[in-house]
């Protein structure tokens, strides 16, 4: 380690702060008792939808496409079958919990098996 | 308590992904020789699973306070988002609100914001159950993988793709849901209503697809929050629903 302790529990505390400020400041800005104005309930209704979509793409974020087959590289193809294995068992059933696993199970046999 | 029962099921697929992350995240900590207990309190007061991963290379490199905050701000960036989004849902919660608030990861924003609470169940408990149940997992993974992290021998390659499956699953389930609000309007819906009724959807991972091949996977989530906003906001005619003769303005219940 090349941090002192006090400077280990002074980073910590910066993350803590860092972190809880951007989960209430939105609380802060916007507290209870007050109306909210209605630009920021439209942003509240549509934002929820539109941060689905950030946090699936987030999740893609670190597939490498590019890299070829012969240097290690598998062109996201098992990330996209059980994207789709996941999508198309929860649009036929509905059910969460049979789509994820079904969709984990592809993903882990297809990255310690097939490639 | 019939809302933790409720709840349950809802954050299994959160129990699967955040004891597994944790496990990690306690070994990663282990294995660079930070004393067992700091994973296990970090879990507990900083939880933010993104930020945590970076603050052990943090922790190892030298003291550098700005870097660190200017680190935190860019990453924690999305949780605002996340207050925006539950400003509404979370009012009128009391003091469990300080606790709701603080612990708004990821997972649980998505599962308390794609929430449907029957009628007869509290609904503060319920956000609430979900929040200490999520928490709890990720505690409980960390403490795992700090102490016994070196036991494990199957082959776990490939596990955390179930945190991607059920961000997967909660987006499908916010289109499927939107489809039901079109049919439920009875007319025959236009393509134009479809575009209209999906369009949040569309935009956010429009704009972060575009921002990710931009500005890489470093750096793309300050700029996809930017750019949601600004469409979302030009946008809003189009968007914003009909006036609810039930809803009043921002005071709820």
């Amino acid at each position: 380690m090349t941090m002192t302790a006090a400077q280990t529990a002074i980073t910590i505390l910066i993350v803590i702060a860092g972190t809880v400020f951007t989960r209430f400041i939105s609380y802060i800005a916007f507290p209870e008792g007050r109306p909210i104005p209605s630009y920021i309930l439209y942003l509240g209704k549509v934002l929820g939808a539109a941060v689905f979509g950030l946090l699936v793409i987030y999740c893609f974020r670190n597939v490498d496409v590019l890299t070829p087959f012969s240097q290690g590289g598998t062109h996201g193809i098992p990330e996209l079958i059980a994207l789709l294995v996941t999508g198309a068992v929860y649009c036929s059933k509905r059910q969460m919990m049979l789509a994820m696993a079904f969709g984990t199970a592809v993903y882990m046999f297809l990255l310690q098996v097939v490639f | 308590m019939k809302e933790l029962k409720a709840a349950f099921p809802r954050t299994i697929p959160v129990l699967a992904g955040y004891v597994f992350l944790g496990i990690t995240y306690g070994i990663l900590m282990e294995t660079n020789g930070f004393p067992l207990w700091l994973p296990i309190l970090t879990a507990c007061v900083v939880y933010t699973g993104s930020m945590e991963f970076l603050l052990v290379g943090i922790l190892l490199s030298p003291f550098n306070p700005w870097a660190t905050l200017a680190t935190t701000l860019m990453v924690g960036a999305r949780h605002i988002f996340y207050g925006l989004a539950m400003l509404n849902r979370y009012r009128g919660t009391g003091k469990a609100k300080y606790y709701l608030i603080f612990s708004t990861s990821d997972e649980t924003f998505a599962l308390n914001c794609d929430a449907d609470i029957p009628p007869e169940l509290d609904k503060t408990k319920y956000y609430v159950a979900v929040s200490v149940l999520d928490q709890s997992y990720w505690v409980a993974g960390t403490a795992i993988g700090a102490l016994c992290g070196q036991l494990i021998s199957f082959n776990t390659e490939g596990l955390d793709f179930v945190m991607t499956a059920m961000f997967v699953c909660i987006f499908l389930n916010q289109w499927l849901k939107d489809n039901d609000i079109l049919k439920a309007n009875g007319k025959r819906s236009t393509y134009q209503d479809r575009i209209r009724i999906h369009a949040p959807e569309i935009i956010g991972a429009g704009s972060s697809l575009l921002c990710l091949l931009l500005f890489g996977p470093e750096r793309f989530i300050v700029p996809s929050m930017f750019l949601i906003l600004l469409v979302l906001t030009l946008c809003r005619k189009q968007l914003e629903p009909e006036k609810d003769p039930n809803e009043q303005g921002g005071i709820v219940q």
